[in-house]
């Protein structure tokens, strides 16, 4: 097991010729990743690396590959649309690693997602990977391994130093998901937590955020409710400074300064662990694990 | 990106919403034109990318022109928030019966513009939301449909009760204010204070938009509005080459790739008892003339006593970073000692680079830390 994707996720590439979407696709293939088409528009007959059918359109690559995911590397600027046509032909899962999409795009684009029944990660993420099975996205293969600890933080490179940390003490992984960190995104903590509550593989999870926003504190409510495994948080950002904050707006809507302390306390209030610094994570889990 | 009021006004009055008159100065003569051409009472505003600039003294009236000059002379120069205010707005000073609040945000939890009013406005209305939220009236827009009619009217009937006249205008600058949001690629966007003057009419007499930075490659002319002349001079070259800068206080310079490992590399050297000099982020795939750049801006700010590399290779290359560190230090002489840590992508190759121009390389990342703090101390 592990969360929405395995070695039986059929995988189709959007942009799979550009200069990062070939090297990821490589490297994805390399991994074991079961890349059954890539999708390029002008392109439909080529193969990739002699191999993969490269199509016009995602529909052809359901059709006659029966794709069930996607991952997007195309440029910001057809991103979104590249979005909705994968959830319009079909696609389950879609994985936009694309950076840059503009935020009133977004708003449209998720709703245009979750209307067609698709889940999608991301934008502007490092994507997924479950160890050992697949991975749909850029995380470096070698810094996991399969075990019980769900992952699951809106950042990039910080997300690469925690699951490290757990490699190295031995603490294997069931899935690790890079949720982004743009203002709108499709797939939330909330989501990530009841799918690893839900999860038979995982054991215990681990929650990593920065400051900014509300969706630790959200998150941490819902732990208390909903979650029964044990939770690890990190959140990174305690040293910001406060910034020169422009306009109430954000202020009076969400009754929140987005701090880092304000989201350990919301945590600490829940029953979160805390960890002080990335390295301690693992000391946390496992004692989580023989509570 | 943030504008100014002027800008931000200029883009209302395209939309047809009211605000006064106004011009920008930039020297205390121009102000004083400016007022006299007015010939009324007016109100002198710092120009600058910060809140809070009322309580911080940016904000002054003027009964004459020669009043003028002289608050423009206080105010031009002025530092808020650490940056140096170099334009004033001269508008007159309205009469104000009544200040309300209206304002619209991209909200992340309900993934929708939501679109704010309360009758309690004015440089307090955080304090009123948390204290008598019932006074904070708001709207969901739906992106399938934009913001429907019935909605602005909702919301301005809630804004002024039984005042069907000033409901109406309210109706129509909240339709426009929306409008104005999404033409210009706003994540945000604010009439604080919307009053009403003593005949009944309401104006916009402050202005706040902040443009989402994904929209400015499709946005000309919104992107033409960047005064760079208001940002930090080493921040606006690390954007040339796509590098984010913050400068800080402290004495470790530091630079890593990734908003959240910087972060988080930042609190370490907190936790280990120093002070980050800057937040640096070189983004995803860092070629060697990014890291030049990044180190020229680290070794330019002469409060940095270290420097810290901290880099987790995934899209980057640690050999990469390695290149740039050893092209940037043939370049310009480092006079502070600099410890790197670099693991994953390449890392094997990266550090046979640096060995061979004479650095060490770490793996560890709070080993690291604790090394550029310690020499920070020196």
């Amino acid at each position: 097991m592990a969360i929405f994707a395995d070695s039986s996720t059929r995988v189709v590439v959007q942009g799979i010729t550009g200069r990062d979407g070939s090297f990821h696709s490589a490297q994805m293939l390399d991994y074991g990743t079961k890349i059954v088409a890539g999708v390029t528009p002008g392109k439909g007959g080529q193969k990739f690396e002699g191999k993969i059918p490269i199509f016009d359109t995602v529909e052809e690559a359901v059709r006659q590959e029966s794709a069930t995911a996607s991952v997007i590397y195309v440029p910001a600027a057809f991103a979104a649309s590249a979005i909705c046509e994968a959830a319009d032909s079909g696609i389950e899962l879609i994985v936009c690693i694309s950076e840059g999409i503009p935020v009133l795009d977004m708003l449209r684009t998720t709703r245009y997602v979750s209307d067609q029944g698709a889940r999608m990660i991301g934008p502007n993420c490092p994507g997924m990977i479950s160890p050992g099975q697949a991975k749909l996205g850029i995380i470096p293969g070698q810094i996991s391994q399969p075990g019980p600890i769900g992952v699951v933080s809106r950042s990039g490179t910080l997300t690469y130093e925690v699951v490290w940390a757990l490699t190295r003490k031995g603490l294997g992984q069931s899935s690790c998901i890079g949720i982004g960190g743009d203002p709108v995104i499709g797939t939330n903590f909330i989501d990530c937590l009841d799918a690893f509550e839900r999860d038979p593989q995982t054991e215990a999870i681990v929650l990593i955020g920065e400051i900014g926003g509300t969706d630790e504190q959200n998150a941490a409510r819902h732990i208390r409710e909903h979650v029964s495994k044990p939770v690890v948080g990190f959140v990174a950002g305690r040293t910001a400074p406060p910034g020169r904050r422009m306009g109430h707006a954000g202020a009076i809507i969400s009754g929140s300064q987005g701090t880092a302390a304000e989201k350990i306390a919301t945590f600490r209030e829940n029953g979160v662990e805390v960890a002080e610094r990335p390295v301690d994570v693992p000391g946390l889990v496992a004692s989580a694990l023989n509570a | 990106m943030n504008i100014h009021e002027y800008q931000a006004k200029e883009i209302f009055r395209q939309h047809g919403i009211p605000v006064p008159p106004g011009e920008v100065a930039v020297t205390a003569e121009e102000a004083e034109k400016i007022a006299a051409k007015l010939g009324t009472k007016v109100v002198v505003k710092a120009q600058v990318h910060a809140g809070g600039r009322g309580k911080a003294g940016g904000v002054k009236l003027a009964a004459t022109p020669a009043e003028a000059r002289e608050a423009a002379s206080k105010i031009l120069g002025m530092q808020i928030r650490g940056l140096t205010v170099a334009k004033v707005l001269v508008t007159p000073a309205e009469e104000i019966e009544h200040e309300a609040y209206v304002g619209a945000i991209v909200d992340r939890s309900s993934g929708s513009v939501v679109l704010m009013a309360s009758p309690e406005g004015g440089i307090d209305i955080e304090e009123v939301a948390a204290k008598t939220p019932e006074l904070i009236f708001k709207e969901h827009v739906d992106p399938r449909y934009g913001l429907l009619p019935h909605q602005a009217s909702r919301l301005a009937h809630k804004l002024y009760p039984g005042d069907p006249g000033r409901a109406r205008q309210a109706a129509n600058i909240v339709r426009k204010l929306y409008a104005s949001m999404i033409d210009a690629g706003a994540s945000l966007i604010e009439i604080n204070p919307l009053i009403t003057t003593p005949s009944g009419e309401l104006r916009a007499i402050d202005a706040k938009i902040n443009i989402d930075d994904n929209e400015l490659s499709r946005r000309e002319e919104i992107a033409a509005l960047r005064d760079i002349g208001s940002e930090a001079p080493a921040e606006v070259e690390a954007r040339s080459r796509d590098l984010t800068y913050i400068k800080l206080d402290g004495n470790v310079g530091c630079c890593v790739n990734g908003a959240g490992l910087a972060m988080a590399t930042m609190d370490l050297v907190k936790h280990y008892g120093g002070e980050p000099a800057n937040f640096l982020d070189i983004g995803g795939s860092s070629s060697p003339e990014k890291v030049v750049t990044a180190l020229q801006i680290i070794m330019a700010d002469p409060a940095v006593r270290s420097i810290l590399f901290n880099i987790f290779g995934g899209i980057t290359r640690c050999d990469d970073v390695a290149n740039g560190i050893v092209e940037a230090t043939r370049a310009i002489e480092l006079k502070v000692p600099i410890t790197i840590r670099l693991t994953g992508t390449n890392e094997d190759k990266a550090v046979k680079i640096l060995e061979a121009a004479g650095f060490s390389a770490m793996t560890d990342m709070d080993g690291a830390v604790q090394k550029a703090v310690e020499l920070a101390k020196n």
